[in-house]
């Protein structure tokens, strides 16, 4: 179902598979932060998360995080939690996800996956980054592993020349958040706040001052993720982080149909919304 | 790196993380047991974990704390437990001596006691007004709310709504307690969504929260943490044994859901090599047909809920759903040290079904006129088989960890004791009742 693009799947990715990292930085150098957009794969089936995905990259996302649907998702709210519990119930498996993958990064934009450990560490860690690399994946995104506990992954992605996105929270030490922007690649993920995924009426206070101090401690990219959903919300994280990380408002916008055809264009309509209030910041 | 001196977990890369052959074994501190242990989680919970580990390394180094715990166990949850030998409960496994360690003696009826007050201190002692608890058996959450009140702690229990049903006496209990029982709809419905949604409760609240967690398994330190308060039961049970009988047991025998009754009193044996350790994991329908507990039997190594441990998941890591008759032990996981010690083979791992568990129940019952919680009567059976094997002259201790109050109501549909009007007519006062509720009762 992969395909191999490039001969040697062990020396590193599809060539020319897009980084978050030059996604964000060709944001920057239009004097913007960039739109990163997260969708479940599997929900509310595999073929109509690639297409919300695709949605999403045309109304102006510039990196995709699929989710790789894990059973105890501690680190979601009741609207990812939704999706993902359906997505499961679909079957859907890792082999889904990496082909979502393949799908969407063949748009040309930056792909990363996002997925609870217990998944990866199943399917081996070598052989996930692997088979990530192989259909043209740029990382992965672990919000339960912490970089101090990564040893393997760390590795695997080094081999493979993949992203790994840590994340860092208003709660991290210095001395963590150093570590954490150090052994990060791409950006690094900065929650907004203390809690699960979820819309919010306001962006965490914390979360301008963690970007500040997570660059001060050397990360290169940060991006504000958690409870971020408006367009409104947008411009104000675009004006101090690097991008902009909204998941739960997108997921919504699939559960709030049943008709998947106005979900997916739904998508794309936040997608461009989200993107505009990027702009104008 | 972090704010506690030693051990650091810190992988370099491309390895796998294990700890180096700890001698003696019961100097065992974590993260690391072996391959197993760690701290799977979300970044935004490494500063509470850290603070939690130094609070506790100074709390027990600290002579006013461990006697306020020492105090709280002579006074209010009545330590040291005592010993019971049960001869006409031994005459069905060939004459072997039996020892019952009677955790079940225990204020609110478990072993869970142990554990909550030692947390609860050391709640206080970091200046938290407010604490979370997942239950399943509703044992871990009756104590929880105990200790709260007793502390003046605000306490809020999550709970599996399949559990607050099979445990409605124990949901009553808490909500007496002055507690807030949050019933848990989300995935099965069981004990490891009650830890889902504690976790998600904790992220946001971890400022002035603690979450009193309830068995040796989670992150490290809580595998740590939690077998510190808890090995007061092997501590002084092997006292006791060598008082009684002038030696050592031939072998110690505890039921396994998360570890803690089992690690409490395994943990002062580790080092008597002559002394046989044994846990039983709950075998539900038999380990064969798929629907069990048995995590170390019928489970495969694998992360879930914040560590490294045996658990049961399918070929994509998916945690598989639990099934026992037992809410206690109805978990798909197990703390880090028991999969340490199964796989090194210090301590043996069996599975015990609902049956055989249910037969050795009521065997206490006629035999010794002790009811025992029927997680604690996975022990009994497994002790009957492994008293056959060493023979008569062996001398088996057991950890009774609760009593079986709670589990009244699934006993007497077990064996048929209450009529079917009976039944309907409770079953009409549990759906009037239905935990839907989320807030305390008002009291
Ligand atoms: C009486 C009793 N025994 C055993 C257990 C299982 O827990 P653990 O394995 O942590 O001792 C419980 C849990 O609720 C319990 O109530």
């Amino acid at each position: 179902m992969v395909s191999t693009t490039h001969e040697d799947s062990t020396t590193g990715p599809a060539t020319g598979t897009a980084t978050a990292a030059a996604a964000v930085d060709r944001a920057k150098a239009e004097g913007r932060a960039a739109l990163v957009a997260y969708l479940p794969v599997g929900y509310p089936d595999v073929r109509t998360s690639i297409e919300a995905a695709k949605a999403a990259v045309d109304g102006g996302a510039d990196v995709v995080e699929l989710g790789l649907p894990y059973s105890d998702p501690t680190m979601d709210g009741v609207t990812i939690q939704r999706a993902v519990d359906a997505a499961l119930a679909g079957g859907t498996r890792p082999a889904d996800v990496l082909r979502a993958v393949e799908g969407v990064a063949a748009t040309g934009a930056a792909v990363l996956v996002m997925t609870y450990w217990p998944p990866v560490d199943r399917y081996g860690v070598d052989r996930f980054a692997r088979d990530l690399a192989s259909a043209g994946g740029a990382g992965l995104i672990t919000p339960d592993l912490i970089p101090d506990e990564a040893g393997a992954w760390i590795g695997a992605s080094d081999a493979q020349d993949l992203e790994r996105v840590f994340l860092v929270a208003p709660s991290s030490t210095d001395a963590r958040l150093a570590l954490t922007a150090e052994r990060s690649r791409g950006f690094v993920y900065a929650a907004s706040l203390m809690g699960i995924t979820g819309a919010r009426a306001t962006v965490g206070a914390g979360a301008r001052q963690l970007v500040e101090r997570t660059r001060a401690a050397g990360a290169e990219r940060v991006c504000v993720g958690l409870g971020v959903s408006t367009p409104e919300q947008a411009t104000e994280v675009a004006g101090y982080a690097d991008g902009v990380i909204v998941g739960s408002a997108f997921v919504s916008r699939l559960l709030d149909t049943d008709d998947t055809a106005s979900g997916v264009r739904a998508v794309g309509r936040l997608a461009a919304e989200l993107s505009a209030g990027i702009r104008s910041a | 790196m972090t704010a506690y001196d030693e051990p650091t977990v810190d992988v370099p890369a491309g390895e796998v993380p294990v700890s180096f052959g700890p001698t003696p074994l019961a100097g065992e501190r974590g993260p690391y047991f072996g391959a197993f242990g760690g701290r799977f989680v979300p970044e935004a919970l490494v500063a509470a974990l850290d603070e939690i580990d130094a609070a506790h390394r100074s709390a027990m180094s600290d002579p006013a704390f461990v006697e306020e715990l020492a105090e709280l166990h002579r006074t209010y949850s009545g330590r040291p437990s005592i010993i019971t030998e049960v001869p006409r409960f031994a005459a069905h496994a060939g004459g072997a001596r039996i020892l019952l360690k009677r955790e079940d003696l225990n204020h609110t009826g478990s072993h869970k006691i142990n554990n909550v007050l030692g947390q609860a201190l050391l709640t206080k002692r970091m200046g938290k007004k407010r604490v979370i608890a997942e239950t399943g058996a509703g044992q871990h959450g009756v104590a929880t709310a105990t200790a709260a009140a007793l502390m003046g702690l605000e306490c809020v229990v999550y709970m599996g709504e399949e559990d607050t049903r099979r445990q409605a006496l124990n949901v009553a209990r808490m909500r007496l307690l002055g507690a807030t029982v949050v019933p848990v709809t989300a995935g099965s419905r069981t004990l490891k969504d009650a830890v889902n949604e504690a976790f998600r409760d904790w992220v946001a609240s971890v400022d002035t929260t603690h979450y009193v967690f309830g068995t040796v398994a989670g992150p490290h330190p809580f595998p740590v943490l939690v077998r510190d308060y808890q090995r007061i039961i092997g501590v002084e049970a092997r006292e006791q044994v060598q008082q009684l009988i002038g030696r050592l047991p031939d072998a110690v025998c505890a039921c396994v859901g998360g570890g803690s009754n089992a690690i409490g009193i395994f943990h002062a044996f580790l080092e008597d090599a002559d002394v046989r350790l044994f846990g039983f994991e709950a075998g539900g329908d038999g380990v064969e047909t798929g629907r069990h507990a048995s995590s170390i039997t019928g489970g495969s190594p694998g992360v879930f809920q914040g560590a490294r441990s045996f658990v049961l998941q399918d070929e994509d890591g998916q945690t598989v759903e639990s099934h026992s008759i037992s809410a206690g032990l109805d978990y798909p996981g197990v703390g880090p040290e028991h999969s340490w010690l199964g796989d090194s083979g210090r301590a043996t791992y069996r599975p015990v079904t609902d049956s055989e568990a249910m037969d050795a129940f009521k065997l206490l019952c006629r035999t010794e006129g002790i009811i025992p919680a029927i997680e604690s009567a996975h022990a009994l059976h497994g002790a009957l088989g492994v008293a056959r094997e060493l023979g008569p002259d062996a001398v088996v201790l057991v950890n009774l960890s609760g009593r079986g109050d709670k589990d009244v109501d699934t006993a007497a549909r077990w064996f048929d004791l209450v009529s079917d009007e009976d039944l309907v007519a409770s079953e009409v006062e549990r759906v009037s009742d239905a935990p839907e509720d989320t807030e305390g009762s008002g009291w």
